[in-house]
């Protein structure tokens, strides 16, 4: 968890911290060194993406042991979640649920405040980076592991001039909660 | 007041971690196996039996000479903990464990996902917490 800025939601619990510039500046050379070995930016998303995937499907666990939440009822109680317990608890911001699509299956997350990007100018010739592209596939990964399959893109970015980073996810299947016994059919 | 031993199982009903907090627990590895993939079936059979919506399956075993709590997590992995029928706070106790397994197992960048556990930090940290629930436990 991230220490400074605003206190996050009330029911975050508390963990061990460390520096928020630390933080910052080690996924700031993350990402630079992606873009030196890959030197293509859509390769570059989707490492990062692919890196998020993989510390979302472990930090789930931490989220569920130490958050002590119950089974979420609905796609939309979950997005309250993540947006309002999860984050808070590992990023120390919190986002807000909005725009829905009408079928309840598609929200966006919005932040207006992205520890990942604190000190970050996009270069013009980086237009195409999506810089917190790891946070997508946290989202990914983590919801994978609670049997939700998801799709996470960014689609609003303040690094590219938007007023906020929005995160549309879209819910494409809900497996069934019971594990992992389907009847034969 | 005891606690005989624990056992982790994965999503898949594979016994990935297990250890003995008493010598009179001792179980032989296969037989630890096998009481692991038949707890997993059991846990699951049981809750689509249950005539009761919601049921999430077995979590206590009583027996006359030990319990067998179970604490499945959201992600599918059940903790169990064999432990003496006197024994109290034992959910509280495996919340704990699911704690240390977040902490030192997930986090812990060599360990595979779904594999056997062989991670010392967590031996030793389970070690230290059962220790400190028997200290408390008499005191």
């Amino acid at each position: 968890m991230l220490r400074g800025g605003p206190p996050g939601a009330r029911n975050a619990p508390s963990l061990e911290q460390i520096n928020a510039e630390v933080f910052t500046l080690t996924y700031g050379s993350i990402v630079r060194q992606l873009i030196s070995d890959f030197e293509d930016i859509e390769e570059v998303n989707k490492q990062l993406e692919q890196m998020g995937y993989n510390m979302g499907i472990r930090l789930v666990d931490e989220f569920l042991a130490k958050a002590k939440i119950t089974r979420c009822s609905s796609f939309k109680d979950t997005a309250e979640v993540v947006a309002k317990q999860a984050l808070p608890m590992f990023l120390n911001v919190s986002a807000n649920v909005a725009n829905w699509s009408p079928d309840q299956t598609e929200c966006s997350l919005i932040l207006t405040d992205n520890p990942l990007a604190d000190f970050v100018e996009l270069p013009e010739e980086h237009r195409d980076l999506k810089y917190c592209n790891v946070l997508a596939g946290v989202v990914r990964g983590a919801l994978e592991m609670v049997n939700m399959e998801v799709e996470c893109r960014w689609v609003g970015d303040m690094l590219k001039g938007d007023d906020c980073y929005e995160l549309r996810v879209k819910l494409k299947e809900h497996r069934d909660e019971k594990f992992p016994y389907k009847d034969d059919d | 007041m005891a606690v005989y031993s624990l056992y982790v199982i994965n999503k898949s009903g594979g016994l990935i971690y297990n250890r003995d907090f008493a010598e009179a627990a001792r179980v032989d590895t296969n037989d630890s196996l096998r009481l692991a993939s038949i707890w997993h079936s059991l846990h699951a059979i049981a809750s689509q039996l249950s005539p009761v919506p919601g049921c999430t399956g077995i979590e206590l075993l009583e027996a006359d000479t030990f319990n067998l709590h179970c604490f499945q997590t959201l992600t599918g992995t059940k903790f169990l903990l064999v432990v003496d029928p006197h024994a109290s706070f034992i959910p509280a106790l495996l919340l704990r464990i699911y704690e240390l397994y977040s902490d030192f197992v997930m986090k812990n960048p060599f360990y595979e996902t779904e594999q056997v556990i062989k991670c010392e930090l967590f031996d030793e940290a389970v070690e230290a917490l059962v220790r400190r629930y028997l200290q408390q436990a008499q005191a």
